[in-house]
């Protein structure tokens, strides 16, 4: 079939508006989600589900999450690791002290919590911008590790500092923990995060979203038409917290099943889900997806090609792959700041013109 | 056109005298702005010309005097009130928002009219769809009357300099102002494009009944198409009335000229 514009007329304002105007564009992300929901959960085993599939899901609503508030609003944040900690202690807190609790509310008062945290250290944005605002945010990263490390509260005084997920049941199917079964906690993920996406992509082609794109366009010209810069601001860190929390849930909750704050909640969290958005494309929600899938199935890639494929040192091949990653994030930088989102609309503008050229 | 008789008076400024450190942008300006005239200000670089539509809407604060709008005295004014109560403007130096599409910077200048909360927008459901649709429509309109169609979906920082300046234009229509504050429509335009955008601000004003004060170098097109003339030189108004008595006013005269001051 052909990718055509030509022919398919919008009669209605309504019709314009929808998500995908361009029908290939319609029935390929339809097809996708068709076949995420109802064909991947048959073929699945624990590997996938662990090492590619979870992750993916849970940082593709982290990085959705980010790019709300640095691509979208023009906001640049370091505290993303510290945001999903924020959304999986509350988590933990609340299936320990509330067993019988719906997981589905349990990860909604996570982001809830989150949005409440991140417009706290989002209120510095009014009078900072840019790399202050960056080393103001790097400052709630740190505090919020610490204070998870050292209130032993939030992690119900457990000896070692971990915290661990119970096993959680959602309608009668086991969803957390070691012997939940692989399809469910990847349908479970696979449904937050696809509501999430939709509500995303529906706020920031609405007035709100448009605000924050303002605002990170001209903030100056957004404040003399009638932007409220602190109102807009701190919106865009509470949606932005809101999905960084409800990612953390789910990074911890379903996919890491018990954490260390450092370790799980540190700063190259921060960096990993910046690079995402970056690699994948700021302003886009597509770009979160594209970027949270590159960043995490390079690593494995690379390993296999590398280790398994030239019989290279573990350790050499470690070295290899943070240089490659390196040398991509320049290259995006510079070359295509709108990452693979805009390489994936060009492929498709000239897609749109063949077989003829111009 | 000087003949055609205006309304009351929307806008009055009243002594005012504004400072950044020891710059003296304007000292003691006062005029009025009457509803329905187009209503210049012109003067030298650096008169304060600009200054002063910043005071209007808000962006600063003068030291002294006081602004009256729709019968309402203050001391200063607030950017997101002057807004949401009827007064758009255009910048000296384009101000638009170089990531979107034209659709969407001409539909960030409704932003004031619309209010649906956000869990509705992220439904895009009910009122919130509503409120989009019937907004879009109004956006349409400016789109057809400023003759943009074709760049709707184009994002506007790869518009030429003469689509931008329209762009903006439309921006600020899509508030429905009663005032609109121009600053400098015209500035860096070829004759074609000058003539597009002063039969635009003509339009705007007699269609829509748009109250409109605008800054311009061009001595022809402020000639042709205001009611009345303010003219400021070194932050003080030292002529005010129709362009042929400014036009006759010898202080004008040799504040253009570039005559000394005493
Ligand atoms: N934000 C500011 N900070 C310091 N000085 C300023 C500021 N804005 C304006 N000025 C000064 O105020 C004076 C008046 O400037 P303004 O921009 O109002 O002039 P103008 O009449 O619009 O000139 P032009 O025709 O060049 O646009 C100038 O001396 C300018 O340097
Ligand atoms: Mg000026």
């Amino acid at each position: 079939m052909f990718y055509r514009e030509a022919g398919q007329f919008k009669d209605s304002y309504e019709s314009d508006q929808a998500i995908f105007p361009v029908a290939q564009d319609r029935w390929f992300v339809f097809g996708v989600v068709i076949a995420a929901f109802a064909l991947v959960p048959f073929f699945i085993g624990d590997y996938w589900t662990n090492a590619v599939l979870l992750p993916l899901l849970a940082y593709s609503l982290a990085a959705l999450g980010l790019n709300i508030l640095t691509g979208y609003c023009g906001q640049v944040s370091l505290g993303t690791g510290g945001f999903l900690a924020v959304g999986a202690y509350t988590t933990f807190k609340l299936v320990t002290a509330f067993p019988e609790l719906n997981f589905i509310l349990v990860v909604l008062f996570s982001g809830a919590t989150t949005a409440a945290v991140g417009v706290v250290f989002g209120l510095p944005s009014l009078r900072i911008k840019g790399f202050y605002l960056a080393v103001a945010t790097l400052a709630a990263q740190f505090f919020l590790v610490w204070m998870f490390n050292k209130v032993e509260w939030f992690f119900n005084y457990s000896p070692t500092g971990q915290i661990t997920m119970p096993p959680v049941e959602l309608f009668g199917v086991l969803i957390t923990g070691p012997r939940a079964p692989s399809a469910a906690k990847y349908l479970f993920c696979l449904g937050v995060v696809a509501v999430a996406a939709y509500a995303a992509k529906n706020i920031v082609r609405s007035r709100i979203g448009r605000a924050w794109m303002a605002i990170r366009d001209m903030d100056i010209a957004a404040e003399l038409i009638g932007i409220r810069p602190l109102m807009t601001k701190l919106s865009a860190f509470a949606v932005s917290s809101f999905y960084i929390g409800m990612a953390g849930s789910l990074y911890f909750g379903v996919w890491l099943g018990s954490a260390e704050p450092i370790e799980a909640f540190g700063i190259e969290q921060s960096f990993l889900v910046l690079f995402m958005i970056i690699v994948g494309g700021l302003g886009s929600i597509l770009g979160s997806f594209l970027g949270a899938a590159f960043m995490v199935l390079l690593p494995i890639v690379l390993k296999n090609f590398m280790v398994d494929g030239l019989s290279m040192a573990v350790v050499t091949a470690k070295h290899v792959e943070i240089m490659s990653l390196g040398m991509l994030i320049v290259f995006f930088l510079i070359v295509e700041p709108h990452g693979l989102a805009r390489l994936w609309q060009i492929a498709k503008e000239k897609l749109r013109l063949w077989p003829f050229p111009h | 056109m000087s003949e055609r008789r205006n309304g009351e008076v929307l806008l009055s400024v009243d002594k005012i005298s504004l400072a950044f450190g020891g710059v003296r942008a304007l000292e003691g300006v006062s005029f009025d702005v009457l509803e329905g005239e187009i209503r210049a200000i012109i003067g030298p670089n650096g008169a304060g010309k600009s200054s002063m539509l910043n005071v209007i809407n808000g962006f600063y604060h003068p030291q002294e005097g006081s602004i009256t709008f729709k019968g309402k005295t203050r001391k200063q004014m607030r950017p997101h009130f002057v807004a949401s109560s009827g007064v758009a403007r255009t910048f000296q130096n384009i101000a638009l928002f170089k990531g979107m599409s034209t659709l969407d910077n001409i539909m960030t200048g409704r932003n004031t009219k619309m209010k649906r909360g956000i869990l509705w927008q992220a439904l895009h459901y009910g009122p919130a769809r509503n409120e989009e649709i019937e907004n879009r429509g109004h956006v349409e309109k400016v789109i057809d009357f400023l003759e943009i169609q074709s760049i709707r979906k184009t994002p506007v920082g790869r518009l030429p300099y003469g689509m931008q300046k329209r762009v903006e234009l439309g921006r600020a229509l899509a508030a429905e102002p009663e005032l609109l504050l121009l600053d400098e429509p015209m500035a860096g335009m070829n004759v074609e494009e000058k003539e597009d955008m002063c039969r635009f601000v003509l339009d705007v004003n007699e269609e829509f009944g748009t109250t409109i004060a605008l800054i311009e170098h061009d001595m022809g097109v402020v000639m042709d198409i205001s009611d009345r003339v303010v003219v400021l030189d070194y932050g003080k108004k030292i002529a005010d009335g129709t362009p042929d008595e400014v036009r006759a006013n010898q202080d004008v005269v040799d504040a253009y000229l570039g005559v000394a001051h005493d």
